[in-house]
């Protein structure tokens, strides 16, 4: 299938980006990030916990605007950008459905959604409010929102943190299902390797803090090659190009 | 227990017991709230009793001037004017309030400038405002209602001031990743996060509120339940004024059990079916 989202990539050049606290303290988070994500395809951001990776998305999603540097979004199709956030961020008061439909713009408020609950195991559960959704669950809601919107781009930060290793490794499979069915350009912020060398085409590896990249690894393999077999032998290569990287 | 036909009991006894038992575990709050008020009522009469005055009437005197203001339509007429004050200053309060309390909860600077304006406007006494809104504005049913309100202002801003504060900042940053309106940010964002806050601000509104309506009847307008206790007040007519005190407070019970508490109820049935 055709990548769709846009014929530019996005680009990223963010010199850099410091947190002063009221205390006087300052934190210099990123410096000098740059990298490019080419059109349609599926980029990891890879670095230790705590070297800035959520301020990056949060930078790119238009969330902070107090830094220096500058950044491109992808364009054409739709100018919309969705995220998939370290928690689900559900509002708690309207139910799955409501909280899906309520994130696209309003030509597709009404559009049929029965494929995408169907392929994300929520069709039960289109009229349960937030608090009856497990944390597997409410992850899937988070992601059918994200993909409902048709962005043309899609940021998601560690969406399968603390999950236990079966729930992830299944939303991760989920998360490839629906992905695949329309390849978005996508940037998914992890500090987990294994989890990068299964979703990705290509991993930008970030430092300690400040990030700043220290390189790229392309996975040009197609995802469904990828067994256990591969995955060791990806692995391996990582190691040996990154090595004391996770 | 030890009656010998226990035995040949038919098997839906026993569930029949227990929603009954169900039914009285419920009715028993009802029926203590009955028995309490019975009390009081008996307790007033023998006082009564014990003392007769004019200044001191028993609850069937005042049950009967009820009655015959109701027959003759004047009850209803002042409770009417009454009631439509006490709802136009409540909305005033609520919305002039809740922007001002959002906006200050939302802005630290100006909140630290405009906290002593709250603070001096929380501490004036509801009559002086009176007062002064009678002489700068006239005896007119405008200066009437913004009195009120300008008094419940300071209370409903301190509140939802607080409900500004504790808004969860990811719900509006995940509203402004997607998009979403203006309305349907205050619809679905802001309005339910701060439902407890307005829900808190109502409550004490409207008893705040009705309670200084009649001081503003007594003082400038010419109708309305405080005009009427007023007017008993100059004939000295006990019966009239504890008649028409209890038929208001009977009312605002009857807004608060059939129309705050169900209102209250559907705002957060989100919360009541837990994982
Ligand atoms: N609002 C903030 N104020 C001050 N420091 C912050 C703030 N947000 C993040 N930081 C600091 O910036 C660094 C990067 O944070 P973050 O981007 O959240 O890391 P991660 O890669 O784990 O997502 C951390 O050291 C964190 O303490
Ligand atoms: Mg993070």
């Amino acid at each position: 299938m055709q990548p769709v989202g846009g014929v530019v990539p996005l680009r990223v050049d963010i010199a850099e980006k410091i947190f002063r606290s009221a205390q006087g303290v300052s934190i210099k988070a990123l410096q000098d990030l740059s990298f490019e994500v080419r059109q349609g395809e599926f980029a990891c951001l890879l670095g230790p916990s705590g070297c800035g990776k959520t301020t990056t998305l949060r930078i790119l999603l238009g969330l902070d605007k107090d830094f220096s540097g500058s950044f491109q979004l992808p364009e054409g199709g739709s100018d919309r950008i969705a995220a998939v956030f370290q928690e689900p961020v559900l509002l708690p008061w309207r139910t799955v459905e409501q909280n899906v439909r309520l994130a696209l713009p309003k030509s597709l408020r009404t559009k049929n959604l029965d494929g995408l609950f169907d392929t994300l195991g929520l069709a039960g559960m289109r009229a349960l409010y937030p608090a009856e959704l497990s944390l597997g669950l409410a992850r899937r809601a988070a992601l059918a929102r994200a993909f409902a919107t048709e962005p043309a781009v899609l940021f998601l930060d560690e969406p399968f943190a603390s999950l236990d290793e079966r729930t992830a490794e299944r939303l991760r499979h989920l998360l490839l299902t629906v992905w695949s069915a329309r390849p978005t350009t996508a940037l998914m912020v992890t500090h987990n390797l294994r989890e990068a060398l299964m979703l990705s085409d290509r991993i930008i590896v970030l430092a300690q803090r400040p990030a700043h990249v220290l390189g790229m690894f392309d996975v040009r393999l197609p995802r469904h090659y990828r067994n256990s077999q591969v995955m060791s032998d990806l692995l391996r290569s990582f190691q040996q190009k990154f090595p004391g990287v996770a | 227990m030890s009656a010998p036909d226990t035995g040949d009991r038919p098997p839906g006894a026993a569930a029949g017991m227990s929603s009954q038992a169900g039914l009285a575990a419920a009715l028993t709050p009802v029926l203590t709230v009955a028995a309490s008020l019975l009390g009081l009522g008996l307790l007033w009469g023998l006082a009564a009793n014990a003392w007769p005055s004019r200044a001191f009437p028993g609850p069937g005197m005042v049950w009967q001037v009820l009655l015959a203001e109701a027959a003759n339509g004047e009850l209803f007429y002042h409770l009417g004017a009454t009631l439509g004050r006490v709802a136009a200053a409540y909305v005033v309060a609520m919305v002039v309030g809740s922007v001002i309390g959002v906006l200050l909860g939302s802005h630290r600077s100006a909140d630290r400038f405009f906290a002593p304006w709250v603070v001096l406007f929380l501490n004036i006494p509801a009559l002086v405002v009176i007062v002064l809104a009678y002489i700068w504005f006239g005896l007119n049913e405008a200066a009437a209602i913004g009195a009120v309100a300008v008094n419940k202002i300071p209370n409903v801003v301190v509140t939802m001031r607080e409900g500004a504060r504790a808004l969860d900042p990811s719900y509006a940053e995940m509203a402004a990743v997607y998009r979403f309106g203006l309305l349907d940010r205050a619809r679905h964002v802001l309005l339910p996060q701060l439902q407890p806050y307005l829900a808190a601000a109502s409550r004490s509104g409207i008893a705040l509120i009705w309670k200084i309506v009649l001081v503003v009847e007594l003082l400038g307008r010419s109708n309305g339940v405080g005009f009427q206790i007023y007017l008993y007040f100059q004939l000295f007519d006990v019966a009239a004024i504890l008649a028409y005190t209890l038929a208001f407070v009977a009312v605002m019970l009857v807004i608060e059990l059939f129309l705050v508490q169900p209102v209250e109820r559907h705002a957060t049935r989100w919360r009541r079916r837990p994982a």
